[in-house]
């Protein structure tokens, strides 16, 4: 079975580890936080310019004054402290997070990635994913394995304005965990009942495929 | 103490002319200068080239210079929420510079600061380093980016004093304590202004010679663009 938007979630929330600052990108990736193991210290950055993200507020105790990238109302939780947007892009820029987690249209064997504009129909422009991703050591994206027109997102090249070049580490869809090796896409594992073949079928790239590969464990 | 202070919204936009370079802080519509914007409005200044992170929404922020196509060019790193800005960007009517938002911020700070360029990796490899100058340091591609020059700075802080010390709240912090000083000349509208000395000078997140004139706003909204709240269980 393919995963959920939650599930991809619970997967990559594995991969947030104890003393890590993590930087949300809109989408699946907001939903990281929400399966973060309980037992690590972990606090998530958002590049409006807070640290210390907590959860959204009760209801009556939303401040405008108060939000995160995806201009969400949010609250914050003990050791949090704000900045402004220069400062928040300093820290992503002399990598002071550890961890970024972001969405795309199209990923490369060669980790560009692409997701800010398809020309001539959707420019809503890149926010702060290019410095993002032309910053961080560690990025992982969170993405469904195809489009709604059925087509791989996971390419040898991308067709659309690249936000990045060869920036992603690893990827994580609905069907696949996929690392980006110098020789191209390697797969890691697979969701839960999903067979290579599918996801050799729904792969535009080649894949790299060593051994047996394990199922993903998603509880 | 060197006074700030101007009476109201009128007096302290006093000066802006058609066709115009304004720099605006605020992130969606968090800490954006409500009074300051409505009087942009009134007054109806045109050809305008506004700097700000996003294009507010259809009915709010900067939509509303939108609505009445005062703006000319939009520098912005995010426009997604504002379907008349789409429709004026896709047919050509509004000119648009999409810039990452970290290089936006550091412009502006850069201006603010008085350095006229810098290099950032952000964008390297992609359309918007295209035709700059790009250089290697430490073994990494970056982009050279140019400070903005612009005419007027609008800023929002939380409380001012007299001075023009600048105190933010939250995440309204934003672009504005980017921008304060950035400009010829730095406009800031404040919820709560107040005297000299009211203000402790340990807390002051802009200091006053960066601001030229301060105002407290007559009112604010404070709208509210994605309310997202959890249930007490």
């Amino acid at each position: 079975m393919a995963l959920d938007k939650n599930q991809i979630a619970k997967r990559i929330a594995q991969e947030v580890n104890d003393g890590y600052y993590v930087n949300l990108g809109i989408g699946i990736p907001t939903l990281v936080a929400n399966y973060v193991r309980t037992d690590i210290s972990v606090e998530f950055q958002s590049e409006n310019g807070v640290l210390g993200m907590g959860p959204f507020p009760f209801e009556g105790e939303e401040d405008a004054d108060i939000i995160n990238a995806g201009k969400q109302t949010i609250t914050t939780l003990p050791g949090a402290s704000f900045f402004d947007s220069a400062f928040s892009f300093g820290m992503i820029r002399a990598q002071k997070v550890d961890l970024t987690i972001l969405g795309a249209m199209e990923v490369s064997e060669n980790g560009d990635i692409a997701n800010w504009k398809i020309p001539g129909k959707m420019v809503k422009g890149m926010g702060g994913a290019m410095d993002l991703v032309a910053s961080a050591e560690n990025i992982i994206v969170a993405m469904m394995h195809v489009n709604k027109a059925g087509e791989s997102k996971i390419l040898k090249k991308c067709t659309l304005p690249l936000t990045g070049v060869g920036c992603v580490k690893k990827v994580v869809t609905e069907l696949a965990v996929l690392e980006i090796t110098p020789k191209g896409f390697k797969l890691l594992e697979r969701a839960p009942g999903v067979l290579v073949e599918d996801i050799i079928k729904a792969t535009e790239a080649d894949l790299i495929i060593e051994g047996d590969i394990p199922e993903m464990k998603i509880d | 103490m060197i006074s700030r202070k101007v009476n109201n919204v009128q007096e302290a936009l006093e000066g802006i002319q058609d066709g115009q370079t304004i720099m605006l802080g605020g992130f969606g519509l968090c800490g954006i200068p409500e009074n300051s914007i409505a009087e942009l409005v009134r007054k109806n200044v045109t050809n305008l080239t506004c700097i700000s992170n996003n294009a507010g929404v259809d009915n709010f922020g900067l939509g509303l210079l939108l609505q009445k196509r005062q703006i000319k060019k939009m520098i912005s790193s995010y426009v997604g929420e504002n379907a008349e800005f789409e429709r004026q960007m896709l047919s050509g009517e509004l000119d648009v510079e999409l810039t990452p938002q970290g290089t936006l911020a550091e412009k502006c700070r850069a201006a603010q600061a008085g350095i006229p360029a810098f290099f950032t990796p952000a964008g390297f490899g992609t359309e918007v380093a295209e035709g700059k100058e790009t250089r290697e340091f430490n073994g990494k591609m970056h982009v050279m980016e140019l400070a903005y020059k612009a005419d007027f700075s609008i800023v929002k802080a939380w409380k001012g004093d007299e001075a023009g010390n600048l105190i933010f709240k939250g995440t309204a912090r934003n672009f504005n304590a980017c921008m304060a000083g950035a400009a010829k000349i730095t406009i800031a509208e404040v919820e709560e202004l107040v005297p000299a000395g009211t203000l402790n000078p340990n807390e002051i997140h802009i200091p006053g010679i960066m601001v030229n004139r301060i105002f407290q706003g007559e009112k604010f909204e404070k709208r509210i663009e994605q309310r997202t709240v959890r249930q007490r269980s």
